[in-house]
């Protein structure tokens, strides 16, 4: 019990230090953009694809994408020679834990677990950390043990961080950042004489990638657009079929009330 | 009877012939009279009296789409995740029976809690209609299991460690709870036994017990009748010549027509959840749940899906400190309430001893002990609502001040918890669950004095029309 009593206080504590979630941007996605969900599906049967499966997902669902059968096996088809296979990949579980610490989840359905916006923010917020196994940290997942798999498009990024005496000013330097920004909050005791408690970490890009970061951006934007599709592959189908059930049930509503008004016009 | 006394069936056309050989064999209109064309409701029933039938409708959505949805998942730890995700992505329209059989759980709690809330604005559970209520709380307390074992079988993170969490609560449970908790896992952890089991129960026991309750329960209403808006009973001013009551009409034909039009009314409802969002923003499908369950894995957050929240508030609220600062006082004062009101001697001795008995546990048990409790006793609270009523009259409108006051601010808690149970726990928010759970408790505790104490207008002789 008074174990309970000091977890609290602890708890408490912790509160005051705590971390701010990074502030994640909205994914400018667009499930019918076709050839964003083309591009989207080529850089992630490319880069994602050879650690992370998609095991739920079959290659023929592809077909729905606009592509011909020809044209999945051509430029898609690298981990099995069957267009009717599911996304797997080579390396086992067990493999897969020793050589990156943990397995790389599968990814069929991560979109709706995390979210697009999640997913975006991630992707473009690699920074170097020499102190990480990889040489590489993220904004929004501390210590991930993914390594930056896009750094040769991308560039190589640093952690700024830049002191604040207030969370607005700290904050609205935040929000003109391009990239992912967060502010940890510091306790009085820690931050020391001068009250600088808002500490605001930003990302800057140090070497230049192959892309542009605008051009990042978009490629980063056709993958997300692209899980958010795979992770529920008929959701242009739901929509479709509820506005015509919609439509249906609007016409069965006016039929009903007229009816029910029928039989209630000699109830006084 | 013999069969050739039954007059045969008529009005039915090229079908009398088939009615009649079955009605002398079977009470066919005799069934149908008594239940449909001649059971007679109230003429003034308004939008809250479209629930009944409408979670009637929702249990056969769940129960249809139920069936379908065992035909391709597999209850298996190893396969359960990816058999849902086959449902959802190969077999033809299986998205759309997951997703009505998903949305069906979360809007049958709706159904239900409009229609409990409708019988404590009207009364419906007062004399005579004490067991019609007592069996819907059972349907109540069947649907609570059935959407707790459902919810495990897509084996998603929520899935596993809600299960963990909720059958954890029996751990706390003095000397056998341990046990009991093993015995209901039927494993160390959450597993594949659990899964199968789990399973067994969500598609044949729970089921057949909803179902033989809901039987019981249309019994009961039939048997006294459907109370109504006003609280009067039609019964007692009935025609002299035909002996129907003068405020009743049969419920079929207009009853029947008039909730195909609820029905209708809640299926474009239900559709835009099911087509346009059918994981309601994560509160129908939560976020975490398309994330296998990794039993290595404690999520951060664990939260149960909205319709448990209140009692998961509840139970989080009871901290040590709550226990102390709020329950302790609560049982001395409640004693007092109640050895001041009675008369009977003996009566108060054993109010006095039960009341010692249970402060003695409060210091000396676990505050996990009570948090269990409390959560129980805030579902089962609701069987006592009949007896702890006392007003001298039954409906809202003409009930007085306090009671109107005690119901707003009890349904503005019950949201309360609801939405803090959603959320991860802070100081404040505890601070918050904690002011709710006891305003929650007040309300049923006081009620037999403040139901009577309050100053009510006359109920009218007949139904009033709206």
């Amino acid at each position: 019990m008074k174990a309970l009593v000091v977890l609290f206080a602890l708890a408490a504590q912790l509160a005051l230090a705590a971390e701010e979630p990074v502030r994640l941007d909205s994914a400018p996605i667009d499930p019918r953009d076709v050839a964003s969900l083309q591009s989207g599906a080529r850089i992630f049967v490319n880069y994602c694809l050879n650690c992370h499966s998609a095991g739920m997902m079959r290659y023929h669902k592809l077909l729905d994408l606009g592509l011909t059968e020809q044209q999945v096996k051509e430029n898609l088809l690298f981990t099995t020679d069957k267009i009717g296979e599911l996304m797997n990949v080579a390396m086992t579980r067990k493999d897969a834990k020793e050589w990156l610490g943990t397995a790389p989840p599968d990814l069929s359905v991560i979109a709706r677990a995390r979210g697009p916006d999640w997913l975006y923010t991630y992707m473009r917020s690699f920074y170097r950390d020499p102190e990480s196994a990889t040489g590489w940290n993220n904004m929004v997942f501390e210590r991930v043990a993914m390594p930056h798999v896009l750094w040769t498009l991308s560039g190589q990024q640093v952690q700024e961080q830049r002191k604040f005496k207030n969370m607005e000013q700290a904050e609205a330097v935040g929000r003109q950042q391009k990239s992912a920004w967060k502010i940890d909050v510091l306790t009085p005791d820690q931050a020391g004489k001068d009250g600088e408690r808002f500490i605001l970490k930003t990302i800057r890009t140090e070497t230049a990638g192959s892309l542009s970061q605008i051009d990042y951006d978009i490629m980063v934007r056709d993958l997300v657009n692209f899980m958010t599709w795979m992770s529920e592959p008929n959701q242009i189908t739901r929509k479709q079929v509820g506005y015509v059930v919609m439509l249906v049930l609007l016409v069965l509503l006016v039929l009903t009330y007229l009816l029910y008004k029928e039989f209630w016009k000699d109830v006084h | 009877m013999a069969a050739a006394e039954k007059q045969a069936v008529t009005g039915a056309g090229p079908f009398n012939g088939l009615l009649t050989w079955i009605d002398q064999r079977f009470p066919l209109m005799q069934t149908w009279r008594s239940h449909l064309s001649e059971y007679y409701a109230p003429k003034n029933f308004n939008f809250w009296y479209y629930f009944g039938s409408l979670a009637l409708f929702v249990l056969v959505i769940q129960i249809v789409t139920g069936i379908f949805l065992t035909m391709t998942y597999k209850p298996d730890a190893a396969q359960a995740f990816t058999s849902v995700e086959y449902i959802m992505r190969e077999v033809p329209w299986g998205w759309w029976i997951r997703y009505m059989h998903s949305t069906g759980a979360s809007f049958f709690f709706i159904c239900v809690y409009l229609h409990m809330f409708r019988a404590m604005l009207y009364g419906s559970y007062r004399n005579p209609r004490e067991l019609l209520w007592i069996f819907g709380m059972l349907i109540f307390l069947c649907l609570m299991a059935e959407a707790f074992f459902g919810y495990l079988l897509p084996w998603g993170q929520m899935s596993y460690w809600g299960a963990q969490v909720i059958v954890n609560l029996f751990d706390a449970i003095p000397v056998i709870g341990p046990d009991l908790a093993i015995w209901i896992r039927g494993d160390f952890v959450v597993s594949d036994a659990t899964l199968n089991r789990f399973f067994a129960y969500h598609v044949i026991a729970v089921p057949l017990a909803l179902l033989a309750l809901v039987v019981a329960h249309l019994l009961a209403l039939h048997e006294v009748g459907s109370s109504n808006p006003d609280g009067v009973e039609i019964k007692n001013v009935k025609d002299p010549k035909t002996g129907r009551p003068l405020d009743g009409i049969p419920f079929h034909p207009y009853y029947t027509v008039k909730d195909t039009f609820g029905v209708v009314v809640f299926l474009v409802v239900f559709s835009m959840v099911v087509f346009f969002a059918p994981d309601a923003g994560g509160y129908f499908l939560e976020h975490n749940n398309f994330i296998p369950a990794d039993p290595l894995k404690t999520p951060a957050h664990i939260a149960p899906v909205w319709y448990f929240t209140p009692y998961y508030s509840i139970l989080r609220a009871t901290t040590d400190e709550f226990v102390l600062w709020v329950l302790a006082p609560g049982v001395v004062a409640f004693a007092l309430l109640l050895i001041w009101s009675m008369k009977k001697s003996a009566t108060r001795i054993a109010v006095g001893v039960i009341a010692i008995v249970l402060l003695a546990g409060l210091l000396s048990l676990d505050a996990k002990v009570w948090g269990v409790v409390l959560m129980a006793t805030s579902v089962m609270i609701f069987f006592f609502l009949p007896w702890l009523d006392r007003s001298p009259v039954r409906s809202i409108r003409y009930k007085g001040p306090i009671t109107k006051t005690a119901l707003s601010l009890f349904v503005i808690v019950f949201f309360v918890l609801g939405y803090l149970g959603t959320e991860s726990v802070t100081e404040g928010r505890t601070l918050a669950a904690q002011v709710g759970t006891a305003v929650y408790f007040l309300f049923f505790f006081l009620m037999p004095w403040h139901s009577k104490m309050d100053k009510c207008l006359p109920e009218p002789e007949r139904v009033t029309s709206k």
